[in-house]
């Protein structure tokens, strides 16, 4: 199976590590990656702001870049909810706006291929025992892309249920949102920052050490409270969790 | 939010300097700690019933679908339907209005009460007549108008505005309650019991004593209604109180204020309706009056009824493709019950009578996006999906969010008074959208965006964990993380060659 990572923008640039873990995982697994080097960004930000005829040429170049590809995994919930949720959407509109089908049918091929990290594995590879070793207590975060676009439901938790090692506490109020939400957390900080704030409470009262998600972007909200708090947990993306190994442990 | 209203809770016109930008007054609301106390435990105990009443019904899904799919039919036949509803009320006894906007409905309703010769009336809680600010309306005209509805008689006393579409009072705690009862009743009517303390019962019992002469003494009714039915000119309204029903019964005269977009086909309609309102709204599995009418009956309730049907910006919001399924909207509170953004900040950051979700969705598109407030709504959600999951009739408020916030900062085609016009984009936003340009071209030229992570990984020994200026936004409550010793791509060139594309 030739399998694409699309690793995000944000990833690319500020958490190789993941972008390393993704690797180190799916290889352990047997599946043979490979990283166009040629991709870019999904330009969810753009549309999310209002800014939908810039995310088209985006959009077009994601095309361009995967679609040869059986399958496009990425770890990122809101970035795969971009392309399977949001692509769709927009063909739609440029065919209202008359524009013809054209956007359409040439972003068609890479929705049904694009997978967020945690859809691949289990439904795609079908393991949830991916043979990792994690010795810590950790609570998880279901980001809100990943929970209400992409319904991943229960999939992170039973793959990090089945890590060795690992203790997994449920997070109070683990489906509300952590208050990133893209340039809401700029547009409006105080009340992204007051969210973030009541979610890393709630992790701490749960005596874990780390706090998994899907999602580097709400890791960057969320780990930036937990240091300005001072709490002693750490933000990790699942990717890093479920590619350690006893032999090359994870922090 | 301080700011006083003298008279009876309403609203000015978004224009007004009391209604800043969304994230000024959020800023405000979010230090008020009795505020997000009170909105806390109230939001989080209903959200929990709601799940529960909802859960209890298997066919939750083909109900919200029916909905959805009810009134996607009735606003594209509206025109048919509300002749409909004309012809079926006028042959029951009734006279039937139309009102184009706030004003025309206003002068309408004070005109009928005029006619009567009454200087009050009593009002059944109404969202419509709040949205056009009928009481100040009467007001100016001699006519005093009294909320029955407990949280809007709290809300009147308080002289204060609602703050949640089901629950007025929403921002306010028993002792609270229990203060403004005690001051302001005397002004009103008949007095507060001495030595009324917070006990939920003697609140209540104090509202009851207060109210029952005002009923006793109206002799016209004000309402809206959650829907007219149009194969007989059928009139719903659902409550939990009772208080309602008095006015809707025991007066001389009614006057009924609904928007368009209220009407269903059959009474079969109901049946889907009826389920999912009072289970979204007040969690339960049916609610305690549903009160009906169609026009006027001998010798029972008002011998006079007039139905006034509100415009006020529907029609121009029907002829937006993806805006439109705003009107879907039955006025449960779901969306605003689970929201996090309204949790933290309450109603009135919102600066109408609608707030949470539908109101950053509906207010800029009833009242355009021109002013400041208006044009910061659609900003005003993390686009969580919450909202859309809890909604009865499936309205996909974070589509139409982003929708709204394309309108902001790009323009576009609009109908404003029934007009087509093409909105010129927000002048606010100029470096955004020229930030968003340059981001644009940047990221669909990869050897650009390379260039960029690499002058970002050089000099990272310098990147500052606190920014000026608008960076604070960010860092005035968060760290920075730190950027990478060289970013992935050059790691996968270094470790695995060149792979497919190429730049
Ligand atoms: S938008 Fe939906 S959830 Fe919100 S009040 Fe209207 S019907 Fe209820």
């Amino acid at each position: 199976m030739r399998v694409a990572l699309f690793l995000t923008c944000v990833n690319d640039t500020l958490y190789p590590d993941t972008g390393r873990a993704v690797v180190k995982l799916l290889t352990r697994l047997g599946v043979e990656v490979d990283f166009p080097m040629a991709q870019t960004c999904c330009g969810q930000a753009h549309y999310n702001t209002g800014y939908r005829h810039e995310a088209e040429p985006m959009a077009r170049h994601f095309s361009d870049v995967f679609r040869g590809y059986e399958a496009i995994v990425t770890p990122s919930g809101s970035c795969a909810a971009m392309v399977r949720e949001l692509y769709p959407r927009l063909g739609a509109r440029a065919r209202a706006e008359g524009r013809g089908n054209t956007l359409e049918r040439m972003l068609a091929p890479v929705v049904p291929k694009t997978y967020e990290l945690t859809e691949f594995l289990v439904d795609v590879l079908g393991v949830t025992d991916v043979g990792a070793y994690y010795p810590h207590r950790v609570t998880y975060h279901p980001t809100c892309h990943g929970l209400r676009s992409l319904g991943l439901g229960d999939r992170p938790r039973r793959l990090l249920r089945a890590v060795k090692g690992l203790e997994l506490v449920e997070l109070p109020g683990a489906e509300e949102c952590c208050g990133f939400g893209g340039t809401f957390a700029v547009k409006n900080s105080d009340v992204s920052a007051a969210m973030g704030v009541d979610k890393v409470r709630n992790a701490e009262s749960t005596g874990a050490q780390v706090l998994c998600a899907g999602d580097n972007s709400c890791l960057m909200h969320i780990g930036g409270t937990m240091t300005r708090l001072g709490t002693g947990m750490r933000p990790v993306h699942i990717a890093r969790i479920l590619a350690s190994t006893e032999e090359e442990p994870a922090v | 939010m301080s700011a006083t209203y003298l008279g009876m809770p309403g609203f000015p016109p978004p224009s007004h300097p009391a209604f800043p930008s969304f994230p000024q007054a959020a800023r405000e609301a979010v230090r008020d700690e009795t505020l997000r106390g009170n909105l806390r435990h109230a939001t989080h105990t209903i959200r929990a019933k709601r799940a529960g009443a909802v859960a209890e019904l298997a066919d939750w899904a083909a109900l919200r679908e029916a909905g959805k799919q009810i009134k996607d039919h009735t606003l594209r036949h509206l025109d048919r339907y509300l002749e409909q509803v004309e012809e079926a009320v006028t042959a029951a006894g009734g006279t039937v209005h139309w009102a184009v906007d706030a004003q025309e409905a206003n002068r309408i309703v004070a005109g009928l009460v005029r006619a009567t010769g009454e200087t009050e009336v009593v009002k059944v809680k109404s969202m419509a007549t709040q949205e056009i600010g009928l009481n100040e309306a009467l007001e100016a005209e001699g006519i005093r108008a009294y909320e029955t509805d407990l949280a809007e008689l709290i809300v009147q006393l308080g002289k204060d505005r609602p703050s949640h579409i089901l629950v007025p009072a929403i921002h306010r705690n028993r002792g609270e309650i229990r203060d403004i009862f005690r001051s302001q009743m005397s002004a009103w009517g008949r007095p507060a019991p001495e030595g009324l303390t917070d006990a939920p019962a003697e609140l209540a019992e104090a509202a009851r004593l207060h109210l029952r002469e005002k009923f006793l003494r109206a002799r016209v009714g004000v309402s809206g209604a959650n829907f007219v039915v149009a194969e007989t000119g059928t009139l719903v309204v659902v409550e939990s109180e009772g208080n309602g029903r008095m006015c809707l019964t025991l007066p001389e005269t009614l006057i009924s204020v609904v928007g368009i977009e209220k009407v269903v086909p059959t009474w079969r309609d109901l049946e889907v309706f009826l389920q999912t309102l009072p289970r979204s709204s007040t969690a339960e599995r049916m609610n305690p009056y549903t009160s009906m009418w169609t026009g006027t009956a001998d010798e029972d309730g008002p011998s006079t009824f007039h139905l006034v049907l509100l415009d006020n910006g529907r029609t121009d919001t029907l002829a937006d493709e993806v805006g439109r399924q705003a009107l879907r909207c039955i006025r449960c509170s779901a969306c605003l019950n689970v929201c996090p953004v309204y949790e933290r900040v309450g109603g009135h950051a919102y600066g109408s009578v609608y707030p949470g979700p539908i109101g950053a969705i509906l207010s800029p598109q009833l009242r355009g996006t021109a002013s400041e407030i208006d044009a910061s709504l659609p900003y005003a959600s993390s686009l969580c999906g919450a909202c859309y999951e809890v909604c009865p009739v499936a309205i996909d408020i974070p589509e139409v969010l982003v929708h709204l916030r394309e309108r902001v900062v790009q323009g576009g085609p609009v109908t404003r008074g029934g007009n087509r016009v093409v909105l010129q984009p927000a002048k606010g936003h100029a470096a955004e959208r020229a930030a968003m340009r340059v981001a644009r071209w940047a990221l669909t030229h990869p050897g650009v965006l390379r260039g960029g992570q690499r002058l970002a990984s050089r000099t990272r020994r310098f990147h500052p964990r606190s920014l000026p200026g608008p960076g604070r936004a960010w860092t005035g409550t968060r760290d920075l993380p730190a950027v990478p010793a060289e970013p992935f791509r050059d790691w996968w060139q270094r470790t695995h060659g060149d792979g497919e594309g190429s730049e």
